[in-house]
């Protein structure tokens, strides 16, 4: 066993973790942060998509180990004061969401990229937003209500 | 995922020499083949020698027309570096279509040529932009580089620690991606020198892995168009051939997207 440590959600966690433990597994059991979805196993669907140092990555497809010493978000820690963030409350209004498994995934990639295009100065128009979602698939909702959440957000954020 | 242990190396020797200590070690990049081959149990190394935090392995060089990048350097950072977009655009569009973002966020070009997945879209262009790929033992050229299916020219205990190559006068890559995995299916990578030499770099198709095609090579350096490739014919029983498309579609695939990156280079 290894001893990891990181900071999750603004807190300092560590933890006992076998070296082959995915860091999915490290926040879903360690920390019992289950809002981090397991969809596919096989690294494609993007429900586990957390930040690590800012930027999305899959969490299925990321060590724990490899994670020592990393400042990590995960969809648990968008909500500020019992607020939803503003993608969590675009998500609500347009009904970004069926099933929800998804969700944790695209909300994580899509705070990413809205945040990546707003400090490039690239307009993030809908075939831009469409591109950003490859690496998250939805299997009931067929993207148009998650695409106009996203929309919705970035005019908010 | 079978049992390994994780060792993170500061420097390449540090790195060759925890692999050597290793009963059955692999070097670790950016993880985005090889945990998801691990996690299916289809390759279990005792040890993972990470390589992704040694911080002379990471960055873009940009010294007039020759570019250096460490082997580290994930595609994110190669998409988005706009210096490099400045004087060579095509290897930012490259590198801008693999996998999806969250990939693009781990994975590392190292990784990439490293692995020579069949289907890869680095190899190409290091092919076509006869870059030399810098070792822990020596400078390979792309050539000799690219051996067949996941095989290259390294040794067990050589590590990738940089690529380079000098900006042609003009370059361009044009893909057809799997729907589902965005591996090419077919991309095309097509460089034009400034002595007038043309190179064209070709993965995802031919049964042995990346291959340049001559053919297509003396064509556009004849003109450098599209229509040029005309004539061109690229042979469908040396492409790969499976459920997603036949040799016969993957060699139409070639020439179409030749003629694609030529229109789209400058």
């Amino acid at each position: 066993m290894t001893t990891v440590s990181m900071t999750v959600n603004g807190k300092a966690v560590s933890g006992d973790v076998e070296d082959r433990t995915l860091l999915v597994d490290f926040i879903r059991v360690n920390l019992g942060l289950t809002g981090t979805h397991v969809g596919c196993d096989t690294s494609q669907c993007g429900a586990c998509v957390v930040h690590v140092d800012g930027k999305a990555i899959k969490a299925c497809t990321m060590l724990a180990v490899r994670a020592e010493g990393s400042e990590i978000t995960t969809i648990e820690g968008l909500a500020k004061d019992g607020e939803l963030h503003p993608m969590q409350a675009a998500f609500k209004e347009n009904h970004g969401l069926q099933c929800g498994f998804c969700t944790p995934g695209m909300i994580m990639a899509a705070t990413e990229f809205v945040e990546r295009y707003k400090v490039s100065g690239i307009e993030l128009d809908e075939a831009a937003i469409r591109k950003e979602l490859e690496g998250n698939i939805c299997r009931c909702t067929g993207y148009h209500n998650i695409v106009r959440s996203i929309e919705d957000a970035a005019s908010k954020m | 995922m079978y049992e390994t242990k994780y060792h993170k190396a500061s420097s390449a020797d540090e790195a060759a020499r925890l692999l050597a200590a290793a009963e059955d070690g692999k070097f670790l990049s950016g993880g985005q083949t090889l945990l998801p081959t691990m996690k299916q149990r289809l390759a279990a190394p005792t040890d993972l020698v990470d390589l992704s935090q040694i911080d002379a392995m990471k960055g873009i060089t940009i010294d007039g027309k020759k570019i250096t990048i460490g082997a580290v350097t994930t595609h994110a950072e190669v998409a988005s570096s706009s210096e490099l977009r400045d004087v060579c655009h095509s290897i930012c569009d490259l590198a801008g279509m693999i996998g999806d973002p969250h990939v693009r966020n781990m994975g590392t070009i190292g990784g990439s040529i490293a692995n020579n997945d069949p289907a890869a879209d680095y190899p190409a262009a290091m092919m076509s932009l006869n870059a030399e790929i810098m070792t822990t033992k020596r400078t390979i050229a792309a050539d000799d580089f690219f051996v067949d299916l996941f095989e290259t020219a390294l040794e067990d205990d050589e590590i990738i620690t940089a690529i380079s190559y000098t900006v042609p006068s003009k370059c361009g890559y044009a893909k057809f991606p799997h729907p589902a995995s965005r591996y090419a299916m077919t991309g095309v990578f097509v460089s034009k020198n400034v002595d007038g030499t043309v190179r064209v770099g070709v993965t995802g198709a031919g049964a042995s892995g990346v291959f340049r095609h001559e053919g297509m090579e003396s064509a556009l350096a004849g003109t450098w168009t599209a229509d040029a490739l005309k004539d061109c014919t690229v042979d469908a029983n040396a492409m790969l051939s499976d459920i997603h498309a036949d040799g016969a579609y993957r060699a139409n695939l070639v020439k179409v997207l030749a003629g694609r990156a030529v229109a789209s280079s400058c």
